[in-house]
């Protein structure tokens, strides 16, 4: 490959984290308190729950489709597990709301690949429903934690093993198990070939309809677990949180590098694209002047950049090669 | 070769709604042997594939592999039976690593889980093996068709696949690849590996076969040895006359040295199927494209109608040069284009029959934007009757009307137009004898009132029938044109069996 | 013999099912309003009638902007973003805070859906010529368009104390028939007009239909879709006026919030397809009315709001699986 060829094809494949580390140079040199210990666990702390939404997200974009409920998933789960809190057991506050979101998730997945209903709709549909059995759970108001789980549960978002916050340690090791499925894992590959091109992979062999079930209903269990963080966070359960994650999540995943199209992308890009998303909510505030609405406009402004760079990396007719003269013998 | 077949399919029938598909064909493949499978468009090759690989269920008939018998419920039975297929277009995953794409659903796993070392490992010596330079690390789409061919092939040799079918395999090669192509079948030969190879370029079929099977309407028509059979025996074979058919029709008057030509192409190239073709139509000449499938006619047609603006050469209308950049500036320039696939690029489905006929000339029925309704019903009309379209009512959706009732919604939509020059792409295809006739005419109507036609066919009795002159092409060159007492099936036939030697001296 | 009755039940049952597809939104409209009607004997009154004309507006204007853009196979996200832009730019206008255009009624309308339709030109070109899909396009607004609205007057609401502007969602015909109605009727015909009559509806459909053929007939496809998303930002920003107009306060935190969600919930209901293709306007119109109706219901006996939501989901989900394509 020419050298042009070179630098834009290193530009496509780290572009974005480039991009992150040259932001987090910028904000190291005009914040003095970027790079403090404290601050730099906010930063991680803020991030764990939208990138457990956002690797989930990931896998739902990777096949192809779109998963728009998990905002409401989340707040449904961190509800339940404050509703329950009056029972004093926290396995109960765990395993019910992750239960209850992966039924959800494996709902989404049946309409989707049995009753064939486009994922959009679909998603839309459970958005509204789950926020609504959020709401009518609650009657509309928040729901506090049990006065006498409410520190064993809290432990859950505001403990540090190691100095480092559990949410982040939770938040690595799905990104950790998530990495082992997409590289090592049969399943993880066939969620690629299946968004890639869901017709000939059917050919090869797999089973799409399987694939799709899987992913969305791992993508219902993972905002289950991002909205019992967020309740433990809280020591509450808000019915009307976790509003617009999913947005954010998509945008998360695609300046990411994962193509809403499908089977391309993965989950270490949507771990920049969440921390890039966190990085800049962060220089917003130590800004202090500016206020928290400059953050939409400038998640909104990275989407358009990269949207417009994929775009016309796109355009380029890709070089094909042809056989040299060494390789026809 | 002894009679040692691995594959019989024996008096396969297959009907679907309204079309006999397979009427009751024998289809044989020897181990070990390349089996050409020929015949034109609704020959029913493609259906019985589908029926071997499991995609289709036959209503009758029996399948033996390797002297056991058979029945597959879907792909991945056959699959499993050894029975792989590679298509024309590649269907891998292109973003996928080639060794992913070979190795996809039969991973190699070790005790971390997927062996990539070993898959890669594995898939470098495979295209080793098969003489093939590529690094299977890279995702496939990095590489060309010829490799992703090559690609295919590999995962079918590593599928232990006995029987390959390949579906037109050479459609995006150039000679070199193709030959390269070639030599992976000897390979595959030599393992004992047996092929059928769907094809309609004739040189390939006789470089690379040993047997060639001819269907036509759904029939088996022969089996021979391809020693046994010439060029033109072949092409006969094909798309030689059905005796039962007969339609006189008398052609219309054509002082054909008198008119000016209309329209002129001159050594188009598209860079994939067209490489230099010529030729020119004259006003209110009804000229004839003949060739078989694959030889570049619809591409050309394209290429004239301004839906595919990347090309050298030139065009010429009244001997000035144009350059379309969409189909939209040929519209302007009066020309038509009635396309042979009218699913994909003809009908909108729930629109009616009066929005279907009537979008391409809306601009010109419409004032301001708006759509004069008494004029628009009034041509609707007009050629519902002309057409003898069998509908109710206009209001009907178009996906409600038969095929033919469909084609001639869509003839309609481009003959309203009034249009200097028309392009029509298999007109009557998937179309019964009665409304056959009269849409041939209406061809000879239209052309006595001046407006060029350009008859793309593969039933040469119609092209006969029909034209005053006829262009025959073959892999995308004008190869030779026939008019007058030359013009007969027969001469039609031969031109296009004509030895490649022969044609590429005359063209140079 | 039992071919002949088996195709005779399957021919039914297809004639049936064609049956639901054209009329189904109007006969659930009617089951909710005769549910209503047995729930609640304060229902049945004009009052409520005038209600649901006046509250419906909104939706109903995004929902036409909407099943354009639908229609022609893409999507809008953006509409509730481009409500709150153009209510705070009109409400900005008309106390005074944009220095040059004055204060003017008129000109604050002008003006708000001048800016509406200029993100709708961003939305368009775009989607048009650098052919990026339009769910992330339309996305960029979503998650910035907000933002902006806020950043426009500092996070504040704003209030009018204009009262020619408030007036205007406040006026009665004859005193006794809400403006709305004729607005609404007003847009709907001109969208029916639009889709059935006029070269620009014949594309938008086509192309929804058929992209292939559509080229090949030689439709310019780029300029009818950077127009259909244009037309959308326009009906968003009105939505966006009437809303303000009648709460008398454009608040950039609350305005629009889930609007789109409605919109595409109506034309879903409607029977328009999702991938595109021909429009369903009544379809589309009786999708918005019971979008709002069960907003009103929910109201109007006392049941918690978040009800609705669970409703408008299942009521989504079954008109989209009763109105899907069975593959003949």
């Amino acid at each position: 490959m020419n050298r042009n060829a070179r630098i834009s094809t290193l530009l496509r494949k780290h572009g974005v984290l480039i991009a992150l580390i040259m932001l987090i140079i910028a904000a190291g040199f005009s914040f003095p308190q970027f790079l403090t210990y404290g601050n730099l666990t906010n930063i991680l702390r803020q991030s764990s729950m939208i990138g457990l939404i956002s690797l989930g997200m990931t896998f739902v974009l990777l096949t192809g489709g779109i998963d728009l409920s998990v905002g409401s998933l989340a707040a449904l789960a961190s509800v339940i597990a404050a509703t329950l809190s009056s029972y004093g057991n926290i396995g109960l506050m765990v395993l019910v709301p992750l239960a209850a979101c992966g039924v959800l998730g494996l709902m989404n997945g049946i309409i989707i690949a049995k009753m064939k209903i486009a994922p959009f709709i679909t998603t839309l549909g459970m958005m509204m429903a789950a926020r609504g059995i959020a709401l009518v759970m609650t009657g509309g108001i928040s729901v506090s934690v049990d006065a006498d789980i409410v520190n064993t549960f809290g432990t859950i978002a505001q403990s540090y093993l190691f100095k480092i916050p559990t949410p982040v340690w939770l938040f690595f090791l799905v990104l950790v198990v998530g990495l082992y499925f997409t590289n090592k894992t049969r399943a993880g590959r066939h969620v690629y070939a299946v968004g890639g091109n869901e017709e000939a992979s059917r050919m090869m062999g797999l089973r799409p309809d399987r694939v799709k079930i899987v992913v969305y209903t791992v993508n219902g269990l993972l905002a289950g677990l991002a909205g019992i963080i967020l309740s433990s966070r809280l020591s509450a359960g808000q019915p009307v949180s976790c509003d617009g994650w999913e947005m954010n999540a998509i945008a998360a995943a695609a300046i990411g590098g994962t193509q809403l199209s499908g089977g391309r992308g993965g989950l270490s890009g949507t771990l920049v694209g969440v921390l890039i998303i966190s990085v800049i909510s962060n220089m917003i505030n130590l800004q202090g002047t500016l206020n928290s609405w400059w953050q939409s406009i400038i998640t909104g402004l990275m989407l358009l950049l990269v949207v417009i760079m994929q775009s016309r990396m796109e355009m380029r007719p890709k070089s094909r090669r042809k056989l040299t003269t060494a390789e026809r013998f | 070769m002894k009679d040692n077949y691995l594959l019989e399919m024996k008096q396969v029938d297959k009907r679907f709604p309204g079309v006999h598909a397979l009427d009751h064909v024998d289809f044989r493949v020897r181990a070990g042997e390349i089996h050409g499978l020929m015949g034109e468009n609704g020959a029913g090759k493609s259906t019985l594939m589908k029926v071997l690989t499991g995609l289709y269920r036959m209503d009758e008939g029996e399948i033996r592999l390797a002297k056991k018998a058979v029945s597959f419920d879907r792909p991945l039975d056959s699959q499993k039976a050894g029975i792989s297929t590679i298509y024309q277009e590649i269907n891998l995953i292109s973003y996928l690593s080639i060794a992913e794409n070979i190795y996809l659903g039969r991973e190699i796993m070790n005790r971390t889980g997927i062996d990539w070392k070993a898959i890669n490992q594995g898939a470098s010596e495979i295209l080793e093996e098969m003489g093939v330079k590529a690094d299977v690390t890279q995702p496939l789409c990095t590489y060309g068709t010829a490799v992703q061919q090559m690609v295919a092939i590999a995962r079918v040799i590593f599928a232990q696949a006995k029987l390959v079918v390949m579906d037109e395999p050479t459609s995006s090669l150039d000679e070199k690849e193709v030959a390269i192509l070639f030599r992976q079948m000897h390979k595959l030969k030599e393992k004992g590996i047996s092929i059928i190879f769907i094809s309609h370029r004739l040189d390939e079929v006789f470089e690379i076969c040993d047997t060639v099977t001819v269907l036509k309407d759904g029939k088996l028509v022969s089996e021979d040895a391809i020693k046994n059979l010439t060029k033109l025996e072949l092409v006969s074979r094909m798309i030689g006359r059905d005796a039962t058919d007969v339609l006189k029709r008398k052609k219309g008057q054509f002082e054909g040295e008198q008119t000016e030509i209309l329209f002129e192409v001159q050594q188009i190239d598209d860079g994939s199927k067209l490489h230099g073709v010529s030729l020119g139509i004259r006003r209110g000449e009804i000229l004839g494209l003949a060739g078989l499938l694959g030889s570049g006619r619809t591409e050309l047609a394209k290429v004239i109608f301004g839906d595919n603006p990347s090309y050298t050469g030139k065009l010429m209308i009244d001997g000035k040069a144009v350059h379309w950049k969409a189909p939209r500036d040929a519209i302007t320039h009066k020309l038509a284009y009635c396309s042979e696939d009218r699913k994909a690029e003809g009908v909108f489905p729930h629109m009616s029959i009066r929005e279907n006929l009537t979008m391409a000339i809306l601009p010109g029925i419409a004032r301001g934007g708006v759509v004069d309704s008494k004029q628009q019903k009034k041509i609707v009309n007009e050629y519902i009757n002309r057409l003898s379209i069998k509908t109710s009512d206009p209001e009907q959706l178009i996906r409600n009307l038969s095929g033919g009732n469909q084609q001639k919604v869509l003839l309609s939509r481009w003959l309203c137009m009034e249009p200097g020059f028309i392009i029509l792409d298999e007109p009557t295809r998937g179309i019964d004898i009665g409304a056959k006739s009269e849409i041939e005419m209406l061809i000879q109507d239209i052309s006595q009132r001046g407006i060029s036609v350009l008859l793309i066919s593969s039933e040469l009795e119609e092209l006969v029938r029909n034209c005053h002159r006829v262009v025959v092409i073959r892999d995308g060159l004008n190869i030779g044109e026939l008019e007058g007492d030359a013009l007969s099936e027969k001469g039609i036939m031969q031109t296009i069996a004509q030895a490649v030697t022969q044609a590429e001296e005359d063209v140079g | 013999m039992k071919g002949i009755t088996a195709k005779k039940q399957q021919r039914q049952s297809f004639e049936l099912q064609l049956h639901l597809q054209k009329y189904g939104t109007i006969y659930a409209f009617a089951a909710l309003i005769i549910i209503n009607m047995l729930l609640n004997h304060n229902f049945a009154s004009l009052g409520t009638l005038w209600n649901l004309t006046i509250q419906v507006l909104p939706t109903m204007l995004t929902s036409l902007g909407m099943v354009l853009v639908i229609s022609s196979g893409g999507i809008d996200i953006s509409v509730g973003s481009v409500m709150a832009i153009s209510a705070v730019i009109s409400g900005m206008v008309l106390t005074g805070k944009v220095p040059v255009v004055g204060s003017g009624v008129g000109i604050a309308v002008a003006f708000a859906l001048l800016c509406a339709m200029l993100l709708g030109l961003f939305n368009g070109i775009l989607i048009s010529y650098f052919k990026i899909q339009p769910i992330i396009v339309t996305l960029i607004l979503f998650i910035a368009g907000r933002g902006i609205a806020q950043l426009l007057n500092a996070g504040g609401t704003i209030v009018f104390y204009n009262n020619k502007f408030t007036e205007i969602a406040l006026y009665r015909i004859g005193g006794v028939v809400p403006i709305q109605l004729f607005i609404s009727l007003f847009f709907v015909l001109v969208i029916i007009f639009l889709l059935k009559k006029t070269t620009f509806g014949y594309y938008i459909q086509a192309i929804g239909e058929n992209p292939r053929a559509s080229r090949l007939s030689g439709i310019r496809t780029t300029g009818v879709l950077l127009s259909i998303y244009v037309i959308s930002a326009l009906f968003a920003g009105l939505a966006g006026l009437f809303e303000s107009s009648r709460a008398s306060c454009a608040d950039p935190n609350s305005i629009g919030v889930l609007a789109e969600l409605d919109a595409i919930a109506a034309v879903a209901i409607g029977g328009t397809s999702m991938s595109g293709g021909k429009a369903h306007i009544m379809g589309t119109v009786f999708g918005a009315l019971i979008i709002q109706l069960v907003s009103i219901m929910v109201n109007m006996n006392n049941i918690p709001f978040a009800y609705s939501r669970i409703f408008k989901a299942v009521i989504i989900i079954v008109a989209v699986y009763l109105q899907r394509e069975k593959r003949s």
